[in-house]
């Protein structure tokens, strides 16, 4: 799209101007420009010469800079324990998981919403629905304990009502894969089915109109229109979170857990791994060459999936 | 009006049973905080959380507004920082939005390319970590490390523009003719046609600054300058509040903390929030569904 409209400018304009007119004809748009230049400059650019910190045995004293050279020590180190694959599973997999049952459960919700509901019901329900989504995830962890905790917690109590023993999930790894997918398809239910409503509505009464009077009953009519016509809304947000599958979700994995290290094996993502071995363990080497597999792993999937969709399906490319 | 058909009433009774019940999800778990908040603390010792309060007892709010000092403190920090965290990121996002919007603008799409590359590849946390502590001293200087750190968005930008590319030119080419220059005709023209998406981002950007505890956690040393949602991360971490607690001088409570207070701590920090969110959610529907289309 872009690309397309900068041909059409070069072909309008017969020079391409240079820095020096452009700054006298649009100084004042460049000032406007400034500040978002300068902030990214500054904390997005900036640190990207530091990532060598990966390649050192960093020492606060001494500096990023001065700090000795490790070679590939940091890295092997991450390899050698076993760590990074831990953590880069435990993310990918994780993140697969909430993008499908997110979809699902967004989905059915959405469709259900646009078919059937009255005007007051849909208004009190979407409110409700969307409550989670502006609860921060320290509350959310609070909710947790509420819920989970061995001797206070709500399910507990009902087990040991019924004559059923306690269950310590905070203790138990097991249970946690369903609790995380749970807890992030209850905070994005609200946001996803805004989304996939506004696309539902988007669709052309018209159709429906077709097929009701083909007979074609609400069940058809749902799978053979609704849910087919969703497929670009859904292809767009799948891409959109492609892009960030290898990025835990921070703030979900050390509240939910009060990063307790009963259950890392299953809550250790790469960015709670990463924070602690920074802030706890002080390892900023390692952390940041675990870091710098992220960001180049990441950079790479978003790279490999956009050239994919540039040769099969080029209206969805990224860029 | 029709008679509705056998297989509408089925898909209609499924429809609201799995809106009423996943609606009930949404909600229970934020009555069960209400409801621990407002019960006797011993009651909750012996018989666990539960729905209702049990033995309705003030006792836990009473215990956070006898000393209000910390918890109206962490109040100022975040209504500091949201305030002017939400202000810096419109004024920021929509100068850039309108600049990027701007046609005669020509080196738009490398100013693009320069914005886009960032949120495809990054530092990652620890070089820009040691940047801000070692060089901004971010340590020192709490408010500017819990509003610079997510000052910018370009997909805030992204959605600006996309809005204002479809103010017709004319308007723009008009007040030009008038000798008005660019921040001129963006402050007087533009701006006002984009009050929806101001108020929209607006939420977006200050519920984003209401719920951050991230940058507190990383660069907040004093209890003091802690934010709400940090404050509050550290009472329910119940350890970690016994030592704060319990160091600062002043405050003396002879249990420390107990359940009902943690839970009635949640419900003030958050209150605000769910009080207000009915009211302005239509703005943030709306930014949703811009985001999925345009983003």
């Amino acid at each position: 799209m872009q690309k397309k409209k900068e041909k059409q400018e070069q072909k309008l304009k017969p020079r391409r101007p240079t820095l020096r007119s452009e700054l006298k004809k649009n100084g004042i748009l460049f000032c406007m420009l400034l500040p978002a230049v300068l902030y990214v400059l500054i904390f997005n650019y900036l640190p990207m010469p530091g990532m060598i910190v990966a390649f050192k045995n960093f020492n606060y004293g001494k500096g990023l800079f001065g700090s000795d050279w490790a070679g590939l020590k940091n890295f092997g180190y991450l390899f050698k324990t076993g760590a990074i694959w831990r953590v880069t599973k435990n993310t990918v997999v994780y993140n697969l998981l909430f993008i499908i049952c997110d979809m699902v459960v967004q989905i059915a919700v959405a469709v259900f919403l646009s078919e059937t509901l009255g005007r007051k019901f849909k208004k009190v329900s979407q409110t409700m629905l969307l409550l989670p989504y502006f609860i921060s995830w320290v509350v959310a962890g609070a909710i947790v304990y509420n819920l989970l905790s061995t001797d206070y917690g709500l399910i507990n109590h009902i087990l040991t009502a019924n004559g059923k023993e306690a269950v310590n999930f905070m203790n138990t790894p097991r249970y946690w894969p369903g609790l995380f997918v749970l807890f992030h398809v209850w905070k994005q239910l609200g946001y996803g089915s805004v989304v996939y409503l506004s696309a539902i509505t988007g669709i052309d009464s018209e159709i429906y109109e077709a097929a009701l009077a083909d007979g074609a009953n609400i069940f058809q009519r749902v799978f053979r229109i609704t849910i087919p016509l969703l497929k670009p809304t859904v292809i767009v947000l799948l891409l959109l979170n492609v892009g960030n599958i290898i990025k835990g979700d921070f703030a979900m994995f050390y509240n939910l857990t009060g990063n307790s290290a009963m259950l890392m094996d299953v809550s250790d993502v790469i960015d709670t791994f990463v924070y602690r071995s920074m802030i706890q363990t002080q390892n900023f080497g390692m952390s940041a060459a675990a870091g710098m597999l992220q960001s180049f792993l990441g950079f790479g999937i978003v790279m490999t999936v956009n050239t994919i969709i540039r040769k099969v399906e080029p209206d969805y490319a990224l860029f | 009006m029709k008679r509705k058909s056998g297989d509408v009433i089925v898909f209609n009774v499924i429809g609201y049973l799995v809106i009423i019940v996943l609606a009930l999800l949404c909600i229970l778990p934020v009555v069960l905080i209400l409801s621990g908040s407002l019960s006797d603390n011993a009651a909750i010792m012996i018989h666990g959380y539960s729905l209702l309060p049990q033995e309705f007892s003030l006792e836990a709010y009473r215990m956070i507004f006898k000393h209000p000092e910390e918890i109206a403190g962490a109040y100022r920090v975040t209504i500091l920082i949201t305030v002017c965290g939400t202000f810096l990121q419109l004024a920021i996002c929509s100068m850039a939005g309108y600049v990027l919007s701007r046609r005669n603008f020509a080196y738009r799409s490398r100013f693009s390319f320069y914005f886009f590359f960032t949120t495809i590849f990054s530092a990652g946390l620890v070089p820009w970590y040691i940047l801000c502590v070692q060089y901004f001293h971010f340590k020192e200087h709490p408010y500017l490390a819990l509003v610079l750190p997510s000052l910018f968005s370009y997909f805030y930008v992204i959605i600006f523009r996309s809005f204002m590319s479809e103010i017709p030119d004319a308007l723009a080419e008009s007040a030009k003719m008038d000798g008005a220059n660019e921040f001129v005709i963006f402050l007087r023209i533009i701006l006002p046609l984009c009050k929806p998406v101001l108020a929209t981002i607006g939420l977006f950007s200050a519920l984003h600054y209401w719920n951050d505890w991230y940058n507190a956690m990383l660069f907040s040393t004093k209890r003091a300058n802690y934010p709400l949602q940090y404050y509050l991360y550290t009472v329910i971490n119940a350890a970690n509040a016994l030592s704060n607690i319990s160091a600062s001088a002043g405050i003396i409570m002879d249990s420390l903390p107990t359940e009902t207070y943690k839970l009635a701590m949640t419900v003030v920090a958050t209150g605000p929030i769910v009080l207000v969110y009915p009211f302005v959610q239509k703005y943030f529907i709306k930014g949703m569904t811009i985001g999925a289309v345009k983003g």
